[in-house]
């Protein structure tokens, strides 16, 4: 079972879990997130990190993309999403990749 | 069953996350809901005595094919509904719900099977799995077998849910536990919730009793004493607060002792529809209770997104037009929408009345009467639900 409560760090490799969906809700025209009896609509920025969390890159990847991309510093950059993450994560609408992908 | 639109939004807005049902725009113009509840039939093995279903059971025969349930959910994915629930009866009774999963899941829809697991092997429950379903609410009649198996008239009942749990959670998939509470499974909350927690569920639903249909045919046995109903709002909030973070728990109170009428169906024809086994489009799943409204089908020649937009029967109580008093001048008329449309027609015969439940409405006191004369009835014995239009409780069972 992938595990329900997790601390998220830099070395995380995160990812939505199989129950959790991210898509495009073509018909209001916003990003929303499907999860057991909830609909959810994420704002910009939390869309943006979402669709990093792929379960390949790590947390520390993450904020090095959207710090090269901004030209922002990586620290402010890695504050905020960190803590993102940890209160996405804290929702059950993360978890993390434990075992080596291949 | 779930009322999804009354669900109390668990994630602030301050984060970043709106819940999308407490958007205006969405709701409030009558535009798609989010969310449809499709009953694939209404055969199932127990026989629970306050079933949802109407007390005119669709029969086999008339229950849609694959191909139309198929065409169902294309269109409903079209429309822009986002999540569905397999609900029935019990769904799994259908020997294409994996197929119909697996349509849903290619059509970009959210599965939720509602079902009372006792028809699932772990290996169909691994092809619904790979099939793409998303997420599990298996119904409880109570905590051990000798209660839960007798509401539910159906023996190893109980046993076959908590290994079916056990399985669900295994397959990594997310588990509600449904507790229909009522009079004489009420003190066995406590291990209910204790039950789920040691399920590893991720949600409890608490549901008393609603008497429509088949719950109004055994509401004297099944109605909770005001005293019951007491201890269990304070059940729920102790539990609420000791389990945040572990279990989230909804609650649905009997409307019979409420002040204020339900919001139901967040308001009719606003944000909620289903689909009967024949195909007929509802604005509640109790609605074909209400004499008088044509309810239209998938099968007629209209979308059901023109079923929902314009049809006789979601218009009829849409808004706040229809209303008589007290409702019509009422402050909190679209806030809770005159209640339940169903009861007002069972305990009134009119639809377009206040529901009872409400302390505005000149039926109140006797409701409240009805429910304690109810209680301290001393009738315990069942009406089970079935197609031969009920079976009495044996005295020797």
């Amino acid at each position: 079972m992938a595990p329900r409560h997790i601390q998220v760090t830099e070395t995380s490799r995160v990812v939505l879990p199989r129950h959790t969906k991210l898509k495009y809700d073509e018909t209001r025209q916003v990003w929303v997130i499907l999860a057991p009896e909830r609909v959810l609509a994420p704002d910009e920025i939390a869309v943006e990190v979402l669709k990093l969390c792929d379960g390949a890159r790590s947390v520390a990847g993450i904020i090095d993309e959207l710090a090269a991309k901004y030209a922002a510093p990586r620290d402010v950059i890695a504050t905020d999403v960190v803590a993102m993450l940890q209160d996405l994560a804290d929702k059950g609408f993360l978890t993390e990749v434990r075992e080596t992908t291949s | 069953m779930t009322d999804l639109t009354d669900t109390t939004p668990q994630v602030d807005s301050h984060d970043g996350l709106a819940v999308l049902e407490r958007r205006g725009s969405v709701a409030e113009t009558f535009g798609i809901p989010l969310a449809v509840l499709l009953e694939l039939t209404h055969r199932c093995p127990l026989q629970c005595p306050y079933c949802s279903n109407p007390l005119e059971l669709d029969r086999a025969g008339q229950e849609l094919t694959t191909a139309e349930w198929k065409k169902v959910l294309s269109e409903l994915a079209e429309i822009g509904v986002l999540q569905v629930h397999f609900s029935g009866g019990e769904p799994t009774a259908r020997k294409d719900i994996v197929e119909l999963v697996a349509h849903a899941n290619d059509v970009g829809l959210y599965t939720n099977l509602i079902t009372s697991a006792v028809l699932l092997t772990r290996e169909r429950l691994k092809e619904l799995a790979d099939a793409g379903l998303c997420h599990v609410q298996i119904s409880f009649q109570g905590n051990e077998p000798v209660v839960a198996d007798r509401v539910g008239g159906y023996k190893g009942g109980h046993a076959k849910k908590l290994e079916v749990a056990k399985w669900t959670r295994e397959l990594d998939l997310p588990l509600t536990v449904n507790a229909v509470m009522h009079r004489q499974n009420l003190h066995q909350l406590p291990d209910i919730i204790q039950m789920a927690v040691d399920l590893d569920a991720d949600r409890l639903e608490v549901a008393n009793v609603q008497y429509y249909g088949w719950a109004l045919k055994n509401r004297a046995s099944l109605m909770p004493t005001y005293q019951q109903l007491e201890e269990t709002d304070r059940l729920v909030e102790e539990a609420r607060e000791r389990l945040k973070g572990t279990l989230t728990i909804d609650y649905v109170v009997p409307d019979y002792y409420a002040l204020r009428p339900k919001k139901c169906m967040g308001g009719w024809g606003r944000q909620f529809f289903n689909i009967s086994p024949s195909g007929k489009v509802l604005p509640c799943h109790a609605a074909e209770s209400i004499t008088g409204l044509d309810f239209m089908s998938v099968r007629s020649n209209n979308s059901i997104a023109w079923i929902w937009q314009n049809s006789e029967a979601f218009n009829r109580y849409r808004g706040t037009g229809w209303m008589k008093e007290p409702c019509q001048s009422c402050e909190f008329r679209e806030i809770d929408f005159g209640g339940c449309r169903c009861q007002a027609f069972a305990l009134t015969g009119d639809a377009a009345n206040t529901d009872p439940a409400c302390t505005l409405s000149p039926l109140h006191e006797s409701i409240f009467k009805q429910a304690e004369s109810d209680a301290a009835s001393g009738q315990d014995r069942f009406l089970y639900r079935n197609f031969a239009g009920g079976t009495p409780e044996s005295s020797d069972a």
